[in-house]
């Protein structure tokens, strides 16, 4: 079975490769480069990833010039037929500012940009980002953002913890996230944004491998399909 | 035609960099101010053609994030 997933490139993006090569590794395909002004992705792709950075330099808000690219339309559109979207960092402040997931990120409550490995705590285990792990398993995994302050209303944030939408959290504060959160699903499942980045963690070279289960969770899902 | 689009951080929503401000403030010496809050100012220069609903759209789909900030829109004479 073949794979076939597909890197977004914004003008910015800085983690694109790590997010191909991760793909590639865990599936054993290479993933479609596509850059942000292609309005069209290919047919039957079976993953989307947005991959972290500073696209557009971060002008105006992060995330703000991506979400209006065109090839954003296209992955709104494949997003909305039930395709997988994973947005890591920059990708998840797109997902936002894109209208495909709730809320927004602010500014680090500490005004530091943040970059250091940290223990995430899985909350939702039924995800096909995250079936792999087990629920409230905690996992090494590295954040570098500036912009990752999770911000929604509280009527937003009680539905999202209903609804079992909060795929992981920070076991400590990081940024000053709302109730900690540090990745979210959207409410049919096949979108989730999260500022930690799994793809660096897939090899023990890389410091450890607990990012790999999300990615063979994807890959085993579509094949159970 | 000159417009000037304010953006505001909405009530509650923490703004660290007017804290950062706030604090440096008082650097300066200078007591009693309470609290500070940072937005921005986007300028555009428009044909006077260019409606209020056309103005009210860009504000509300790209200038602001609904979700975290407001907007006022201001019209300067020419």
């Amino acid at each position: 079975m073949t794979f076939r997933s597909a890197v977004i490139t914004f003008p910015g993006s800085n983690c694109d490769r790590d997010m191909a090569d991760a793909l590639e590794k865990v599936s054993g395909t290479a993933p479609h480069r596509i850059w942000h002004g292609d309005a069209d992705l290919p047919a039957d792709l079976d993953f989307i990833a947005l991959p972290g950075g500073f696209s557009y330099g971060d002008y105006l808000r992060s995330g703000a010039m991506a979400a209006r690219s065109p090839v954003m339309q296209a992955v709104i559109a494949a997003a909305n037929r039930g395709v997988p979207v994973l947005g890591v960092c920059n990708g998840f402040q797109v997902l936002t500012e894109a209208g495909l997931l709730p809320g927004a990120l602010l500014r680090n409550a500490g005004m530091n940009f943040v970059c250091r490995e940290v223990v995430l705590t899985v909350s939702n285990s039924q995800s096909l980002f995250t079936a792999g792990y087990s629920a409230g398993q905690e996992i090494l995994i590295p954040v570098a953002h500036h912009d990752g302050n999770y911000f929604a209303d509280d009527a937003t944030l009680d539905r999202l913890e209903g609804e079992g939408r909060v795929a992981f959290r920070y076991a400590e504060d990081v940024n000053g996230s709302a109730r900690r959160i540090a990745g979210v699903l959207n409410a049919a499942g096949n979108v989730l944004g999260m500022m930690p980045h799994p793809e660096r963690m897939i090899e023990p070279e890389q410091g450890g491998t607990d990012g790999r289960a999300m990615f063979e969770s994807a890959i085993e899902a579509l094949a159970s399909v | 035609m000159k417009v000037r689009v304010y953006v505001s951080l909405k009530n509650g929503v923490l703004d660290p960099q007017g804290r950062a401000i706030h604090h440096a403030i008082e650097g300066l010496g200078i007591e009693g101010v309470r609290d500070v809050r940072a937005g921005k100012m986007i300028e555009l220069e428009v044909e006077p053609g260019v409606t209020d609903a056309q103005l009210e759209e860009m504000a509300s789909k790209l200038l602001a994030n609904m979700v975290i900030e407001n907007y006022r829109i201001e019209r300067l004479a020419a």
